[in-house]
């Protein structure tokens, strides 16, 4: 491996190769075998310090980090009772049975899915329903395109507060424009049985403009005379939608559920600013992330690291599956 | 323009065709404006209230009474105003550290092709599988003692600087551009007598202006929008180092509604004036970076 690596640089250098070719360039004395060893070695080392300073900031924020989750969830810390210094040493599966017996632990995962699932159900359809539609219009296209991105620009916090004050039971808008259309009103996030859709609703609004502005790139790229052949063998609007559009834009909307997966499991913001720290009410909001936060930085002195650790190893692992998927999907792409 | 879509242009034409187009174009255009827009509305109007008509019950469609000054109360006793210079650093700076070190590794992946450079490629995209929410508290330990040079970033803004250049989507952006400049454009240089600096600097650098401004995009973007690594990198410092999303949140629980909108309100100002400048840019940007990517 790393010789077809070395081997390979000086075949391609494109000023030597081209000065060879040249002819009388090539009588430039080339200064024997030593001398081009000392030239690939000064090249390669030239190109190691164009690399360096990314490389020490990957090594030292992503790299690094990814081992040391690792091994963090098989440790344990705890201060020795005699010196007051802390003390790590190996814990085995411990934090692992510890958080499972959490019974946040299952929750946390619970709302999780279920918000991915609730997430995909809105976030995945609607934006893709929205594209075929902006697609078709023939006036205020460019309009619509921003109108949907806007949301997107948002800081999350400032669409969060929004929210939150939306969804106010006392003077919030929502059950204002309810009591208005006479419908029921709902107590929203202060509400164990509302308060995830409540979540999710706010997330889509926030985040689905990207997913359509990308649908519709990709329903753009649909060749027209497909659309075409399918009216004329008799296919009606959705028949055209099935049989034209899906299989058409397949890829792409396997590769966006991938990321949106991957997106929606990261779930935090959301439910930390609508419900204050991100538990809500009887845990109803709580996700993966959140618990991953309680667990290493809750300031009530139970604080630990290594809880948090492993139950970030089980969610890279999750998540590590997912992006996998996406990335094998977008390089069978080209 | 006129490309063949889901529904042919002559079924629009159509007497039928026309009525039903007219009616889905009014109600999606009336649809989405109410949708999108109305909250953006009540943003900025609500932040104009009183305190007391912010929180009244039925709650108010518009400022009957307008108070201009809880936007002042907002950015001064808020400190929103503190809050969006070190936003505003804090990106333009994590922009510069990628820009620079980004630039160059990918470059030299790309054209210079080092020992080890698929290698180091490899492991760079391997980052984009774990999605840094997982990361956050190795990561954090880590930022709080740096290995081997034991320094402390916490509280500093390269703690949010250096991370920045650890992004494997951005390297990957570039790199495959870089890959499609001929390399015969670079020897042509090399025989000029450019050195290698030379060359990034003046023929592959003005080549790449549009990667470059969606390689910006991003990583403005990034720092706007991030939430949980300031929190925990730079929150509980006076002067104040948070940044706008966990200044005004935290700023929230104590603050009275009208003055909680007013300051989310003008931190969205900024990102929706970049937006209006370069929407082309940034929406073609998202469908570069994801359907090829």
């Amino acid at each position: 491996m790393a010789e077809q690596v070395l081997s390979r640089p000086g075949r391609r250098d494109p000023g030597r190769a081209r000065g060879r070719s040249g002819g009388p360039v090539a009588a430039v004395p080339d200064g024997g075998p030593n001398g081009r060893f000392l030239r690939t070695l000064r090249r390669h080392l030239a190109a190691h310090g164009f690399l360096i300073g990314a490389v020490l900031c990957f090594a030292m924020f992503s790299w690094y980090p990814m081992i040391r989750e690792i091994i963090m969830s098989f440790q344990q810390t705890h201060r020795d009772k005699i010196t007051r210094q802390p003390k790590t040493t190996w814990a085995g599966l411990q934090n692992y049975t510890r958080i499972i017996h959490d019974p946040t632990f299952a929750q946390a995962w619970k709302n999780t899915v279920e918000f991915s699932l609730l997430a995909l159900l809105i976030g995945f359809a609607v934006p893709f329903v929205t594209a075929i539609i902006l697609n078709e219009l023939r006036h205020a296209r460019g309009y619509l395109r921003i109108l949907v991105y806007l949301p997107v620009m948002l800081p999350p916090a400032s669409a969060l507060l929004l929210f939150q004050y939306f969804y106010d039971p006392n003077y919030g808008l929502f059950d204002h424009l309810l009591r208005i259309m006479h419908l029921p009103t709902s107590q929203f996030v202060q509400s164990s049985s509302s308060a995830l859709v409540s979540v999710t609703v706010a997330s889509t609004w926030m985040n689905m403009g990207g997913t359509t502005l990308i649908y519709l790139a990709a329903l753009q790229n649909i060749p027209g005379e497909l659309y075409e052949a399918a009216e004329l063998d008799g296919a009606g609007i959705l028949g055209r939608i099935r049989h034209v559009t899906i299989p058409q834009t397949r890829l792409i909307l396997s590769m966006m559920l991938m990321l949106q997966i991957v997106g929606t499991m990261q779930l935090f913001i959301e439910p930390f600013i609508l419900t204050n720290g991100g538990a809500g009410p009887g845990n109803s909001t709580v996700s993966v992330v959140n618990l991953i936060y309680q667990y290493a930085f809750n300031l009530s002195g139970s604080s630990n690291y290594n809880s948090a650790s492993a139950l970030g190893v089980l969610l890279m692992l999750v998540l590590g599956v997912f992006s996998a998927g996406y990335l094998w999907l977008s390089r069978d792409r080209d | 323009m006129s490309t063949r879509t889901l529904v042919s242009t002559s079924a629009l034409n159509r007497r039928r065709g026309r009525i039903v187009y007219r009616f889905t174009a009014t109600t999606v255009i009336v649809g989405f404006t109410l949708i999108f827009i109305g909250p953006l509305y009540f943003l900025f109007t609500d932040g104009l209230k009183s305190t007391h008509e912010s929180v009244q019950v039925p709650p108010t469609l518009y400022p009957h009474a307008i108070h201009p000054g809880t936007y002042a109360d907002a950015w001064t006793v808020g400190g929103v105003g503190r809050l969006l210079f070190n936003t505003l650093y804090y990106a333009f700076g994590a922009l510069a550290f990628q820009l620079v070190f980004d630039v160059a590794a990918a470059y030299a992946l790309s054209k210079l092709r080092p020992v080890f450079g698929n290698a180091i490629f490899g492991l760079m995209l391997s980052t984009l599988m774990i999605p840094a929410t997982v990361l956050v508290v190795p990561q954090y330990i880590t930022v709080s003692d740096l290995p081997i040079v034991h320094m402390n970033l916490v509280g500093t803004p390269e703690a949010i600087w250096l991370p920045a250049v650890a992004n494997g989507f951005s390297i990957f952006l570039l790199k495959r551009f870089f890959d499609s400049i001929p390399d015969d454009l670079l020897a042509a240089a090399a025989i000029d007598g450019a050195g290698r600096m030379r060359t990034l600097w003046s023929v592959v650098l003005p080549m790449s202006r549009p990667i470059l401004g969606v390689v910006s995009i991003f990583a403005v973007t990034a720092v706007w929008k991030d939430y949980l690594w300031p929190l925990l990198v730079e929150a509980g410092y006076s002067p104040t180092r948070e940044t706008l999303n966990v200044g005004i949140t935290q700023a929230a629980a104590t603050s009275p509604q009208n003055v909680v909108i007013a300051a989310a309100a003008i931190a969205a100002i900024p990102p929706l004036i970049f937006f209006l400048i370069f929407q082309r840019n940034i929406m073609s940007g998202l469908t570069t970076g994801s359907l090829k990517g």
